[in-house]
C-alpha cells in the first residue's frame, strides 16, 4: 500500500510545480510507471482520488502509463525474450535494464493566468 | 492569455516535468550515502519476505563476526520492538523504527533514525526493511547493497514473483538451508528462477541455526568495507568467493 505514500509525493511535487508558475488549476497529470517498480497503477489512481480533494490538482485527471521491462544486452543492443535468463546468447554479457522500473511524473497541464 | 481570443482568461499550458515522482526521497538517500561515505560505514538494506530469517540470520552474523567488525542495525517494525531487542541481547546495538501501517522504510525514517546511530568507528549498519517483498524495494535509502534473505520454504518461484525486489538485489541469501533435507525443494531451481529476475545472481546459501554459509557471507560484508573503515589494514585481505551461485 506504498501507492499511498507515492500519490501524496505525486500531489506535493505536482502542487510545487503549479505554484511556482503561478497557476490556478491543474488539468491533467501524466505519469509513468515501469512493471518492475513495484506499484499498482490503479491503487495509485484510487489513492490520488482520496488525496486531491482541495489541492490545486482537485479537477485534474491522472494519466498512467505502464511501462514493460525491457531488458538488452550491453555490448550487441539484442532484446533478452521475456521470461529468459537475464544474460546474452551471444555476448554472454549480463542484461541490462532498459526501462521498466520507472516511477516518473511525465508531465502536467496546468491553467496559467 | 487565453489565445484564441485574446480575451483575457486563462490558457491551460503543459509542463514537462519527467522527473522521479520520489526526487524528494532520492535527496534524503543521497545524503545519507554521504554520510555513511563520510564515516566509512556499509550501509546494507537487508530486505525480505515476514518470516524469512533476517533478524536470525543477523544474530548468526554477530555471533559469526565475534566483535571482528563493528555492527550496528536499525530495524523496522510494523507494530513492535521486539528485532530490536533480539538484536541488541545478539550484540547488535539496534535502533527500532516502528511504522505503523507502513509497509516500508523510507530515506527520511533512516535519516531520523540515524540521529540515534553513532557512526563514527562503525564498520557495517544493517538496516533491517520491513518484511516484504515489494514496498521496500522502491525506496533508496542510501544504502551500499541491497541483500535479499530468501528462505527455502518460500517456494522455488518466488523470485519470479517478486522480480521487482531480486532485480535490485545486489546478493540473495538463501536462508534456513537445515530444512532442505525435510523439503521437495531444488536450490538450483531457486537459481534458475533469480537468474531470469537477476541479471547478476549472486546467491549464498546460508542457516543460522548451524551457522553454515554465514562465514561466506562475512567475507563478502568485508570485502565490501569502506577502505577508509579498514582500521587492521595490516591483515591480510580475505580470498574473494567464487563468482556467483550455490556451492
Amino acid at each position: 500500500v506504498h501507492e499511498y505514500s507515492i500519490a501524496r509525493a505525486l500531489i506535493d511535487r505536482v502542487e510545487a510545480e503549479a505554484l511556482s508558475r503561478g497557476a490556478q488549476a491543474v488539468r491533467r497529470i501524466e505519469v509513468r510507471i515501469g512493471e518492475l517498480a513495484g506499484v499498482e497503477g490503479q491503487f495509485l489512481i484510487s489513492a490520488y482520488n482520496l488525496f486531491r480533494e482541495g489541492a490545486l490538482c482537485r479537477d485534474a485527471e491522472l494519466q498512467v502509463t505502464r511501462v514493460e521491462a525491457r531488458w538488452v544486452c550491453p555490448e550487441c543492443g539484442r532484446a533478452i525474450p521475456r521470461g529468459e535468463v537475464l544474460r546474452c546468447a551471444e555476448c554472454h554479457l549480463p542484461a541490462r535494464l532498459d526501462g521498466g522500473d520507472e516511477i516518473l511524473l511525465e508531465r502536467i497541464e496546468m491553467e496559467v493566468p | 492569455m487565453c489565445e484564441t481570443c485574446g480575451c483575457g482568461g486563462s490558457g491551460v499550458v503543459p509542463v514537462d516535468v519527467h522527473d522521479r515522482i520520489l526526487a524528494d526521497n532520492d535527496r534524503v538517500a543521497r545524503h545519507n550515502r554521504e554520510r555513511f561515505a563520510e564515516q566509512g560505514v556499509l550501509a546494507v538494506n537487508l530486505m525480505g519476505s515476514p518470516g524469512s530469517g533476517k533478524t536470525a540470520l543477523l544474530e548468526a552474523t554477530a555471533r559469526a563476526l565475534a566483535g571482528r567488525m563493528r555492527i550496528r542495525a536499525i530495524t523496522g517494525d510494523l507494530a513492535t520492538h521486539r528485532d530490536a531487542e533480539r538484536l541488541d541481547a545478539a550484540g547488535v546495538p539496534s535502533v527500532p523504527i516502528t511504522t505503523g501501517t507502513t509497509c516500508h522504510l523510507d530515506a527520511e525514517l533512516v535519516h531520523r533514525a540515524l540521529h540515534h546511530v553513532p557512526l563514527r568507528g562503525l564498520h557495517c549498519l544493517f538496516i533491517e526493511n520491513v518484511g516484504n517483498l515489494v514496498c521496500p524495494a522502491v525506496y533508496d535509502l542510501g544504502q551500499a547493497a541491497c541483500v535479499v534473505a530468501l528462505s527455502v520454504t518460500e517456494g522455488e518461484d518466488k523470485p519470479l514473483k517478486y522480480p521487482g525486489m531480486f532485480q535490485k538485489a545486489d546478493l540473495v541469501l538463501l536462508t534456513k538451508i537445515d530444512l532442505l533435507p525435510h523439503l521437495e525443494v531444488r536450490v538450483e531451481r531457486i537459481l534458475d528462477s533469480l537468474s531470469r529476475v537477476m541479471p547478476r545472481p549472486v546467491m549464498f546459501p546460508v542457516s543460522a541455526q548451524t551457522g553454515e554459509g554465514i562465514f561466506r557471507w562475512t567475507q563478502w560484508l568485508a570485502e565490501r568495507r569502506p577502505q577508509s573503515a579498514v582500521l587492521d589494514a595490516s591483515r591480510p585481505r580475505p580470498t574473494p568467493p567464487p563468482p556467483g551461485g550455490a556451492p
